[in-house]
């Protein structure tokens, strides 16, 4: 691990003061900023330690029926907050289907947004990677590739953004609050992470210095607590990055949707809204082949990025599968095997 | 630039004065306090060797700094015993057969007993799997290890019982 200065700001004005040097990056819990220093993929020359700044670790409801979360408090936390799961059973299953539990208990909300990806050559430092070094490369794309993306990639990156928690996040309109050189701004979460185009090394849209202090839920997030899931396929049943995930949120009035949520995981370089196939299911009753063709549209887009067509396939029936799984209601209590395939749920229409 | 921090490590306080900011925890426990039973596995937060509760919480050990951590309160493997009396889950590991070669056991017994004060898996073998998949056993003595968790629970749950009874 490169050798570095290490700093502990007092406030926040002080903490975007000092990451806004070259060189600089936050440390919030380090459970993946220290992984990538030891593997010196990351090589930061200071770091600016914002784990004891105050007024970040609150869970607020607010006045409007919208929560605010601040950006240090712990995964584990946030999924455990009664209040929390309930309202927004999706983003609780979808937090606790992610990492191990130690992990949980250290990451913080704004790290999980800022997370790189998982991709095994951004990862190795002998292969040529874009991300990592702007203009060299990328050996993914002719290698080892069946978990890379299907959406929204370039000729310069493949890689997969790999947070569970975002998913569901972007899916019920998450707003990221953001401090920075110029006070206090704010952005949806589906504008925070960007596509690769011909800047993979820009992951983001914030700034040098720009320091998330709070996600922020609105009103409406939580009108779809009664039919909420997340579903995630990955190579084990536990502790595994998704290889393809989907939150599905609907508010069914009448039987009929009124409103449809989807955003799948896994398949791109951000967390991935799916909008057209959000406009199919609006006014329709809740049926398998609504949920199909919602997938369809869902993936219109998609094509392989090397040896993983099977990926966009297997989005198509996990997009159905979990529409089809929130259409049959939140279940009374998380499941034993949080956003699992394998988890035993009653009442779903199989896809 | 030297840094002190002060932290608690299985009751007692002791202070560091740290020359280098790289230092993690299990770095620290390991080689200034010589408290080896937490081990280094992968170093990289994949195997769960390395478990302690900082703050009554399981985390790895290999991905904290410690200069970030100043103030905290630690409880390790070598703390958990009351003098010769093993704590239940240190028992139950080895009445169950609940490891093979030894090396994961400390921090499979630090990442049970952080579990059981999480109260999210119950009694349910496989939630407890599920909560404890962050600490892997090359050994696969896994059946042993929930039969362990089982147990090691329902005596404490007794224990608990009688007390408030």
């Amino acid at each position: 691990m490169k050798q570095f200065d290490y700093v502990r700001p007092a406030t926040v004005t002080e903490a975007v003061a000092a990451a806004a040097q070259p060189g600089a990056v936050y440390l919030a819990a380090g459970t993946n900023l220290l992984d990538l220093m030891k593997g010196n993929i990351s090589r930061p020359d200071r770091l600016v330690d914002v784990t004891h700044l105050e007024g970040l670790d609150g869970i607020e409801r607010l006045a409007d029926g919208g929560l605010r979360i601040g950006a240090l408090v712990s995964n584990a936390d946030l999924a455990h907050d009664a209040d929390f799961a309930r309202s927004y059973p999706a983003v609780a299953e979808a937090l606790l289907s992610g990492a191990s539990a130690q992990l949980r208990n250290a990451a913080t909300v704004g790290g999980n947004l800022l997370q790189r990806t998982r991709c095994a050559y951004f990862y190795d430092t002998a292969s040529r990677c874009n991300k990592r070094e702007a203009g060299s490369g990328c050996d993914a794309r002719d290698d080892e590739n069946r978990g890379h993306a299907v959406l929204g990639w370039s000729e310069n990156c493949i890689a997969t953004h790999p947070s569970d928690f975002c998913v569901p996040l972007v899916a019920l309109d998450a707003v990221v609050e953001i401090e920075g050189r110029n006070g206090r701004r704010e952005i949806a979460l589906e504008a925070l992470h960007r596509l690769p185009g011909d800047a993979p090394e820009r992951e983001s849209a914030l700034e040098p210095g720009d320091l998330i202090v709070a996600v922020r839920l609105p009103p409406a997030a939580s009108g779809f607590a009664a039919h909420a899931r997340y579903l995630k396929v990955r190579e084990r049943t536990s502790y595994a990055f998704a290889i393809v995930s989907a939150a599905a949120a609907l508010r069914i009035e009448g039987g009929r949707i009124a409103e449809a949520r989807l955003a799948l995981g896994g398949v791109a370089a951000k967390p991935w809204r799916a909008r057209a196939a959000e406009d199919v299911l609006r006014g329709v009753a809740p049926t398998a082949d609504a949920f199909q063709e919602a997938a369809w549209r869902a993936l219109t887009d998609a094509k392989p990025s090397g040896d993983n067509a099977f990926k966009i396939e297997l989005a198509r029936r996990i997009v159905a599968r979990a529409l089809s799984l929130a259409a049959a209601g939140t279940p009374a209590r998380l499941p034993a095997l949080p956003a699992s395939l394998f988890a035993s749920t009653s009442g779903a229409i199989h896809a | 630039m030297n840094h002190s921090i002060s932290l608690t490590v299985n009751g007692a306080r002791r202070d560091f004065v740290l020359d280098d900011p790289r230092v993690t925890l299990l770095d620290l426990l390991r080689e200034r306090l010589h408290l080896t039973g937490t081990k280094k596995g992968c170093d990289r937060g994949q195997c769960g060797a390395c478990t302690i509760l900082v703050d009554g919480k399981r985390i790895n050990s290999c991905l904290a700094l410690a200069i970030s951590h100043d103030g905290a309160d630690i409880l390790t493997i070598e703390g958990v015993a009351r003098g010769d009396q093993l704590h239940p889950m240190q028992a139950a590991f080895i009445a169950h057969d609940g490891f093979q070669c030894g090396f994961c056991t400390p921090g499979q017994i630090m990442s049970a007993i952080g579990m059981m004060s999480e109260a999210q898996a119950g009694n349910d073998p496989e939630r407890i799997r599920e909560c404890m998949s962050g600490n892997l056993c090359r050994c696969g003595a896994y059946a042993g290890i929930v039969d362990a968790v089982l147990d090691a629970q329902g005596k404490m749950d007794e224990t608990n019982q009688r007390r408030s009874a």
